[in-house]
């Protein structure tokens, strides 16, 4: 992974790279260091790692040293007694659960969100713009707000207390910001290319999938990537839509080991660790598509 | 010229309409989308509307009471307090993960040293999800284990504190990048031209990086108070709500008045209300700002 990922140029910088060799300067307020903005980030850095940190090193620490000692400080003697502890209580069950949503919800997103996307961009009519303004709209939709009456629902369904009552409403608050990263992708597509397709005969579902799709390559990791983090990270649903052990995701099982655990916040902490460790790795290898999708956010 | 010799009769007829509706989709292919969040989204939303208007605890069916849960509902004092909450937690929320936000984005859109490497880091937070945060945070609060050994999430101050502090750990880093992708889209010669006149680093960021951002500080703005809402697990897992009722936001309420009391009319009605208060809000902060191209920000997502 090199260091700068993010710093790769965009878009707009192209054009000024091919500049960099005339004497002109590139942006006056960043070329010079700026020690004011330099030290603010630094506090911030020592914000967002010392939990961190204190996080990491007390779940090294034995369950009765825990309670003298302060976390910030290093364990004394590290043990991996409180991940074991976390390992046999059924860990392994709530990660495949959690894994199994994440997966649905991303491939029903995905199933659902291309083909709206690609209708709002190329068939401008009045239909495919009513869909896509609904989806506009949807983003303001609060998922709190509607729990009630999804949960009689998802009970009229027969589906309470299932994985599906996790990832169908999951799924669902899933689409809007992805129609909206997907419609933004797509409308890059020149329409020339379409037009040459069009002339060879090509039908709209081959145009997609040979033409579409592997251009808005970008855009769809950022979609696959942003809803299995919310399916991941999912507490609401599978709070009020489940309650047995069987369908028990990750989330869930850390709200529980809360209780179960008790006063050993160091196997609390553990859970804790292991439930970001999947999602970091993901993190590793898709930065700079989650990264620069979100980015475009603000920039419009 | 074979091709066209071979293009059926009525190919030829209206040919520039064929032209420019050549390959396009139909729009019923974006029925099944539809379709699906319509279930599990738009109705829900009416159905909220419908049940605040109905007694029903779960069980049998929800039994017609007209405006009972809405009078309940002003009368409430829980209610009274709880909005007050909402709103004053929402306002500092902002206020923190505004400033901290825009000042780190805009640092991160330009090109110091081991700057791609800190924002890297930034961003770990946001891949937690809020209820590890909680988790994490009720431990580093607790007051026999934690890093301030005090009963922080024992006075109304603390736990409130903790409650905003928590949200901006979490959320910063997500609307940082918002910043920085806002930040790196403002044409260099404003710059240049404010150097050339003179204009020194700070002239410059008050007269040209903050107005410049006005369209991303909405957008931010707009995600900050719809996403408000879900600070529900933290509170849920911080503070119950407590001390007392201190910390009880509105969707904390909800939960407790559908989940724990099983009145959810009642619960329904608080639901409907949030609905109205998040959209009308957002809808006032758009025109507020002047900024009337909703569409074409949220097209950029």
């Amino acid at each position: 992974m090199s260091h700068d990922t993010l710093a790769r140029p965009t878009k707009t910088d192209e054009p000024r790279r091919v500049r960099a060799s005339a004497p002109r300067r590139r942006r006056h307020w960043t070329r010079r260091a700026n020690p004011v903005a330099g030290l603010g980030a630094f506090v911030w850095l020592v914000i967002v790692l010392i939990p961190i940190y204190a996080m990491l090193s007390a779940s090294l620490t034995s369950a009765d040293k825990a309670l003298t000692g302060n976390p910030l400080k290093p364990p004394t003697d590290p043990t991996l007694d409180n991940y074991n502890t976390v390992l046999t209580t059924g860990f392994g069950h709530l990660l495949s659960n959690t894994a199994i949503v994440a997966v649905s919800v991303v491939g029903i997103v995905l199933a659902l969100s291309i083909p709206l996307a690609y209708v709002a961009v190329r068939t401008r009519d009045r239909w495919s713009n009513a869909a896509f303004r609904l989806f506009l709209l949807g983003v303001a939709i609060p998922a709190q707000a509607v729990v009630v009456p999804l949960y009689l629902l998802i009970a009229k369904l027969d589906l309470y207390d299932t994985l599906l009552a996790v990832i169908l409403p999951t799924a669902a608050f899933a689409m809007p910001v992805s129609v909206l990263v997907l419609v933004g992708t797509l409308r890059d597509v020149s329409e020339d290319l379409y037009e040459a397709m069009a002339l060879d005969g090509a039908s709209p579902l081959r145009m997609l999938f040979q033409l579409t799709i592997p251009l808005a390559k970008g855009g769809i990791s950022t979609v696959v990537i942003f809803s299995a983090l919310q399916a991941w990270n999912g507490f609401l649903f599978p709070l009020i839509f489940t309650q047995s052990d069987e369908p028990r995701v990750l989330t869930l099982g850390l709200f529980n080991y809360v209780s179960q655990f008790g006063v050993n916040i160091p196997a609390v902490l553990a859970s804790v660790v292991l439930s970001g460790i999947p999602i970091f790795a993901v993190y590793l290898v898709a930065r700079r598509a989650l990264v620069g999708g979100l980015m475009g956010v603000g920039g419009k | 010229m074979t091709v066209t010799v071979e293009k059926p009769p009525t190919a030829r007829k209206r040919p520039a309409h064929r032209a420019s509706r050549a390959g396009r989709p139909h729009a019923a292919w974006a029925l099944p989308g539809v379709l699906f969040f319509t279930f599990f989204a738009v109705v829900p939303m009416a159905l909220a509307l419908y049940l605040s208007f109905t007694s029903w605890d779960g069980l049998g069916d929800p039994r017609p009471v007209g405006l009972d849960n809405w009078k309940k509902l002003l009368d409430d004092p829980r209610m009274t307090q709880s909005l007050w909450l909402t709103v004053v937690l929402t306002v500092a929320s902002w206020a923190f993960q505004t400033v901290v936000a825009l000042l780190l984005g805009v640092w991160a859109a330009g090109r110091q040293r081991n700057r791609a490497i800190l924002s890297a880091v930034f961003f770990v937070p946001f891949l937690l999800s809020s209820t590890a945060i909680a988790i994490l945070f009720y431990a580093l609060l607790d007051p026999n284990f934690g890093i301030i050994q005090k009963d922080t999430l024992g006075s109304q101050s603390g736990a409130f504190l903790a409650i905003v502090f928590v949200g901006g750990w979490q959320f910063i880093p997500f609307h940082t990048l918002i910043y920085q992708g806002g930040a790196r889209q403002i044409p260099d010669v404003l710059y240049q031209a404010a150097a050339i006149d003179g204009a020194g680093r700070y002239r410059q960021f008050f007269s040209i990086t903050l107005p410049q951002l006005r369209h991303t500080i909405t957008t931010s703005t707009v995600l900050m108070v719809v996403g408000s809402l879900t600070y529900f697990e933290t509170v849920l897992i911080l503070t119950k709500g407590g001390p007392g009722t201190d910390t009880a936001i509105l969707p904390y309420l909800m939960y407790e008045a559908g989940f724990k009391t099983y009145d959810f009319g009642y619960a329904s009605a608080i639901a409907s209300f949030l609905v109205l208060a998040a959209t009308g809000l957002s809808l006032v902060l758009v025109r507020l700002t002047g900024f009337g191209g909703m569409r074409s920000t949220r097209e950029g997502m």
